[in-house]
């Protein structure tokens, strides 16, 4: 169907996230029916990124430059550092706007199933910041999961001696939703995490 | 093989896009494994935490299959335990413990309801924490697998109080006085587990807790995962070192 080339494509299109053969197979077709405005700067894009995307040396995000653009910002404030699981986190917390400080990607959790231990944390940078002094506060927006939580009390305690503020996002009701229909363990998260109204 | 039951989460790995290959603990068939779509949708993630308890449905065409698996929540054990450091400690050691020693589909009803029992008193008990019902529950662990410690009575002298220590060749109790020379050589049973005894349990100071660590791991490695060449999980060493820093809190 089509030759070894559209095969190939479709085939490496199927294994990406979110796309199977037959997803592959119309996005494949779509993008060879106009090769010159959809496929060749598909393609282009895809070797410049291969060529240029690196995982920055000081908090472990991916970028094209090292130090990645966050870290080289000179209005980011570097007291405030925020430690997060995965790369898509990170984007996730710079789509919302809402923190002002630097990054720490750890690319991952404790995790015996996945065979992630505390060497496969992406942490000793992290440790070298805090030693170098001026970082005020460290807030562990990890997963709200069993894995989540013992590696955030893990960092905790590594971080226990520095004299930083060590704080994490918190957990409970989300905007939109009704109580009812939330689950016991969010409901029990939320009321445990109560403040003065 | 179509069954639903109580049943306990014991770890869920994430598979594919959005599912999950779910290993439970139940009464009737011991320790199954199942798919569960959508199992790390951000709609289900939270059932199938470790340490939860659930009420499983599992259908396979043959008993052989891996099976798909749903479920509805008894008790969220999980969540209650997040902000408690040590109550998490205990609960992540437990799920990873079992999931690593039970074999799969072989029945251990007592010890799955005493697995109950203690998950819930984990996250209930506060002050003292649960430490000692914890390390009561590894030598379970040990004896419903066959490798039971033997704490009655002493090894050598047959007297069944004054029991201090254990023989880390044999798992058999030893008396202070049947210890002798010999007691550098053995480990040093806490009384909370010499004993059944509930009020030893508030009594318990993190050094007996240590004591006791160090006893159940010593047969945990050597009789549990040693045989099969594999390391203790990861999740008891973090709780050692926790407990161990009850002891000596950084200054």
């Amino acid at each position: 169907m089509g030759g070894g080339d559209v095969e190939r494509l479709i085939q490496l299109l199927s294994r990406l996230p979110g796309l199977g053969p037959r997803s592959a197979r119309r996005a494949a077709l779509t993008l060879l029916r106009s090769p010159q405005t959809r496929l060749l700067p598909l393609a282009q894009a895809m070797e410049a990124a291969a060529k240029s995307v690196r995982t920055c040396h000081v908090c472990g995000t991916l970028d094209s430059s090292d130090p990645c653009s966050i870290c080289a910002d000179p209005a980011r404030d570097r007291g405030l550092i925020c430690v997060v699981e995965t790369v898509g986190d990170l984007w996730a917390l710079e789509r919302s706007r809402l923190h002002p400080g630097t990054y720490q990607v750890l690319g991952g959790v404790l995790s015996a199933l996945s065979g992630t231990g505390p060497d496969d944390l992406n942490t000793r940078s992290l440790m070298e910041r805090v030693a170098s002094g001026g970082v005020r506060e460290v807030i562990l927006a990890l997963g709200a999961t069993v894995e989540g939580a013992t590696t955030a009390h893990w960092l905790q305690d590594r971080l226990a001696d520095s004299g930083v503020t060590v704080t994490r996002v918190g957990h409970g009701v989300p905007i939109g939703g009704a109580l009812d229909v939330l689950d016991d363990g969010t409901l029990a998260a939320a009321l445990s995490a109560r403040r003065p109204a | 093989m179509n069954f639903e039951c109580a049943a306990i989460v014991l770890s869920a790995r994430r598979y594919g896009e959005g599912g999950a290959i779910a290993h439970l603990f139940t009464e009737e068939y011991g320790r199954i494994a199942g798919l569960v779509r959508g199992g790390s949708s951000r709609r289900q993630s939270a059932l199938w935490q470790p340490g939860n308890i659930v009420l499983a449905r599992h259908a396979a065409r043959l008993p052989d299959q891996l099976g798909h698996l749903s479920g509805e929540p008894v008790q969220e054990t999980a969540v209650r335990v997040l902000d408690r450091p040590l109550q998490l400690a205990l609960v992540h050691a437990a799920t990873e413990l079992a999931d690593a020693a039970l074999p799969d589909r072989e029945a251990h009803p007592d010890f799955f309801l005493r697995t109950i029992r203690d998950l819930t008193s984990f996250c209930v008990l506060v002050d003292p924490p649960p430490v000692g019902e914890y390390i009561r529950w590894e030598a379970a662990l040990l004896s419903a697998l066959g490798y039971g410690l033997s704490l009655s009575s002493c090894a050598v002298t047959g007297e069944t109080g004054d029991l201090r220590f254990v023989s880390p060749r044999t798992g058999r109790a030893v008396s202070l006085s049947g210890a002798g020379d010999w007691k550098d050589r053995l480990l040093p049973l806490p009384a909370f587990l010499a004993r059944d005894d509930e009020s030893l349990l508030s009594e318990a100071t993190p050094e007996d807790w240590l004591h006791g660590l160090d006893l159940t791991g010593h047969f945990l490695s050597r009789d549990l995962f040693g045989v099969r060449h594999r390391p203790v999980p990861d999740a008891r060493a973090r709780l050692r070192s926790r407990i161990a820093g009850l002891i000596h809190p950084p200054e």
